[in-house]
């Protein structure tokens, strides 16, 4: 059997063997030799209808799934639309591959049509990055993005092809071994650390788990629950961890950050042993860092060595994957149970007393009304209908912070947003990516009324696509967080705040093809999302919410959790 | 004080670039930087000199050493290990000087390696600061043009250098193979 083929032909084989099934992408001048052989290929490309959108679709499909998502550009312009959303992969840690076409190699550096130097722009936000020289490379090239964009601490990576590689004939020989020697992935975790640190978590009075998007990117759900339940210790998840631990399990608090709950950052900074595990201390979670847990020792596992002693030098490091080192924790921590359960277990009940209290104190706030929807009722109401199993991506801002407080969600994998680059336009596109992930699922996407006429165009994708999508747009006639800002930091003062112009939802929608609605009526709500739901096909949702709600509680930037903000001032005169 | 960072990298287009953009993505400045093949031509030993806050040049170099193409980047401000520059300079002197240029150059170790009516251009290497010495001593003669390698270092220990070994790809998965227009 002849295996003679192009360029393009063995790129999908390489993609068929790492078991993509679809990928996202916008063709152009030079991947139309890959065009050419996706036509009659299994491999399923999906058009998305701009090329940020296709590296946001990959991320939604990675994390709904951990497996690697894959976006495809042309050179020049297309490349260059990539960008945002490989910082974007880079700053979470998601696994992705971008392809992106190039210039055929006898005209790169001349200024080409649609060239840009992309293996030098995107240098800095990819794990790695490659340009394919010749055809003799490709097929390695391709298996080594895979597996470093899916192994160690997860990323993107992205592998820049000339159109005449594309076009080159060769022979595909499947490659079955990689070869990286200065690649260093450190798994295991040190066996004498994590033995003290089951002492540690034993001895302490005060535990306190600190859960992030490592423990999603490993796969540890399982082996947290078992630990915060052995040593039954309260935990927080973070923007990036919801989901980690379910929201429903009776040691989940919340949580912690600027926007998290008074519980959530109590408790981080009264702890004297702080579990930090698949986490960054980063500055939203921190704030004023010099302030933060000012009495823990902190027990720092993760599998990348640069982010031990990044922010917060800890007590105790472990580098090794967080699924790994709790495994081996667990053995330690149940074998160290028998003499150790009752030694401090009268200040354990103590502190999950003032946990409680902290909690029963001063609960996230879900204010309803009579006369206008609350944001917090728009998210309570999304909550009761997901019941903690729907998929929900969200863009950036107020609604971002409302929804990761307020929904629930009993799985990894679940919550999907933006969470250290803060791209605005990441919803929508993102849910497109989890919904062809997981066409089981409920999604909905969660937008502002600003992101998500940044995502606009991916309507089409939508619509032609059938995707059934509920996009819940959050709308509160302004750039909400921005308007929050101004607001309290700068006057009130609201400069470009505003947003005195959004399509008729209905409309919009029945443009596409597909329904929408909007409403600003408390009572019309749980139905309306109901309806939505219902609609075997997508649904745009245009939810008018009260306008000047602020989210709370807040820890302004830079301040420390004893200078959180709990809500709004009394109003001048008030009893 | 100036810190000395050796690094042992692939010899890849862009494998520079990638250690060099960590420090110019945090505004550091590189005061000299060397790099040449080692004895196997497909890696390169890379010498950095920088002038790093302390507190963040561990982390720099944790940062480093995560780079695919970096197989070692190791600190060699604190530990044992030697540093050596070279350095050219072409001194304009008067006749008179002459005798005097080349015994300072005696004094230095330096060679001469072109020789004309205006001056000299003499070669010299050592630790750095020496070097510094002598460049000061050869501008009291004459105008001088100095271009420095840049230092070289080696450590004293070996550090055991920890190799990933070769993984396998994934096993084929399976697409279901159909015929005819898929993506039309
Ligand atoms: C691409 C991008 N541009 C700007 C910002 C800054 N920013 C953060 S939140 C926000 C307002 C978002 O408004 P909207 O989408 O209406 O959401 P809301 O805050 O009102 O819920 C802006 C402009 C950003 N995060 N991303
Ligand atoms: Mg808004």
């Amino acid at each position: 059997m002849s295996n003679l083929m192009s360029g393009a032909k063995m790129l999908l084989e390489c993609l068929a063997k790492e078991g993509v099934d679809c990928f996202f992408g916008y063709p152009g001048g030079v991947t139309l030799p890959l065009y050419d052989a996706i036509y009659d290929h299994p491999i399923r490309h999906i058009l998305v209808r701009h090329e940020e959108n296709a590296c946001f679709a990959a991320e939604g499909y990675a994390r709904a799934t951990g497996k690697v998502g894959v976006c495809c550009a042309t050179s020049g312009p297309g490349a260059t639309n990539l960008v945002t959303g490989l910082v974007d992969a880079m700053m979470d840690s998601i696994p992705i591959v971008a392809i992106t076409g190039q210039v055929p190699t006898k005209l790169i550096g001349s200024d080409a049509f649609q060239e840009a130097d992309t293996f030098g722009i995107t240098r800095s936000c990819t794990k790695h990055n490659f340009m394919v020289q010749k055809l003799d490379e490709l097929q390695q090239i391709v298996h080594e993005a895979f597996y470093i964009a899916s192994s160690g601490r997860p990323g993107p990576v992205l592998v820049d092809i000339p159109k005449d590689v594309f076009l080159a004939q060769g022979h595909y020989a499947p490659v079955n071994t990689i070869h990286l020697p200065g690649y260093k992935v450190f798994t295991e975790g040190h066996a004498g650390q994590i033995r003290r640190a089951a002492q540690m978590i034993w001895d302490a009075e005060r535990p306190w788990v600190y859960a992030g998007g490592g423990i999603i990117a490993a796969g540890a759900s399982e082996e947290l629950r078992q630990l915060v339940e052995i040593v039954d210790m309260p935990a927080v998840c973070t923007l990036m961890g919801l989901g980690a631990l379910s929201s429903d399990h009776p040691n989940f608090v919340s949580m912690p950050g600027m926007h998290g709950s008074y519980a959530a950052n109590m408790g981080m900074s009264n702890c004297d042993v702080m579990i930090a595990l698949g986490v960054r201390f980063d500055d939203r979670v921190t704030g004023r860092i010099a302030a933060f847990a000012p009495n823990a020792k902190v027990i720092h596992v993760d599998i990348d060595p640069a982010e031990i002693g990044k922010n917060r030098a800890p007590d105790l490091p472990i580098v090794g994957d967080v699924k790994r080192v709790l495994q081996k924790m667990l053995r330690n921590v149940e074998e160290l149970k028998p003499a150790n359960v009752e030694k401090n277990a009268a200040s354990r009940r103590a502190w999950w007393k003032q946990v409680r209290g902290w909690k029963e104190e001063h609960p996230l706030a879900r204010p309803t009304s009579d006369t206008e929807i609350k944001p917090q009722h728009l998210m309570a109401e999304i909550d009761r209908l997901s019941g903690g199993q729907a998929i929900v991506t969200s863009d950036v801002g107020q609604h971002q912070m409302w929804g990761a407080q307020l929904i629930r969600f009993n799985e990894p994998r679940l919550w999907i947003n933006s969470g250290g680059l803060g791209a605005m336009g990441f919803g929508l596109p993102s849910a497109i990516g989890a919904q062809f992930a997981r066409p089981d699922k409920l999604v909905f996407t969660i937008v502002g009324d600003g992101g998500f006429q940044m995502s606009i165009p991916e309507l089409a994708t939508v619509a032609s696509y059938g995707l059934p999508i509920k996009i819940i747009v959050m709308n509160n006639g302004y750039l909400g967080m921005i308007r929050q800002w101004q607001e309290l930091f700068y006057n009130n003062r609201l400069c470009s705040a505003q947003l005195d112009c959004f399509p008729d939802a209905e409309k919009l929608a029945g443009a596409y093809g597909f329904k929408g609605r909007t409403i600003d009526k408390p009572h019309e709500l749980a139905s309306a999302l109901e309806e939505a739901v219902r609609e075997p096909g997508p649904y745009l949702l245009n939810v008018r919410v009260s306008p000047n709600e602020n989210v709370y509680p807040m820890i302004p930037a830079g301040c420390a959790v004893n200078e959180m903000v709990l809500g709004p001032p009394e109003p001048v005169g008030a009893a | 004080m100036l810190q000395v960072i050796s690094l042992l990298l692939e010899n890849k287009p862009g494998a520079l670039l990638r250690v060099t953009g960590l420090l110019s993505a945090r505004g550091y400045n590189i005061e000299s930087l060397t790099v040449a093949r080692t004895l196997d031509p497909e890696l390169s030993r890379m010498t950095i000199v920088v002038d790093v806050d302390p507190a963040l040049r561990s982390q720099v170099i944790k940062q480093m050493n995560k780079l695919i193409n970096v197989l070692q980047a190791v600190d060699l401000t604190e530990t044992p290990s030697v540093c050596r520059d070279m350095v050219l300079v072409r001194v304009r002197t008067v006749q008179e000087s002459r005798t005097a240029v080349l015994k300072e150059a005696e004094i230095f170790g330096a060679r001469v390696i072109s020789s004309a009516v205006d001056g000299f251009v003499l070669e010299a290497s050592g630790a750095p600061e020496k070097l510094e010495e002598f460049i000061q001593v050869m501008r009291s003669y004459g105008e001088s043009d100095v271009t420095r390698a840049g230092t070289v270092a080696m450590s004293l220990e070996t550090k055991k250098l920890r190799l990933q070994p070769p993984v396998p790809t994934r096993a084929d998965a399976k697409l279901e193979q159909t015929n005819g227009v898929l993506n039309a």
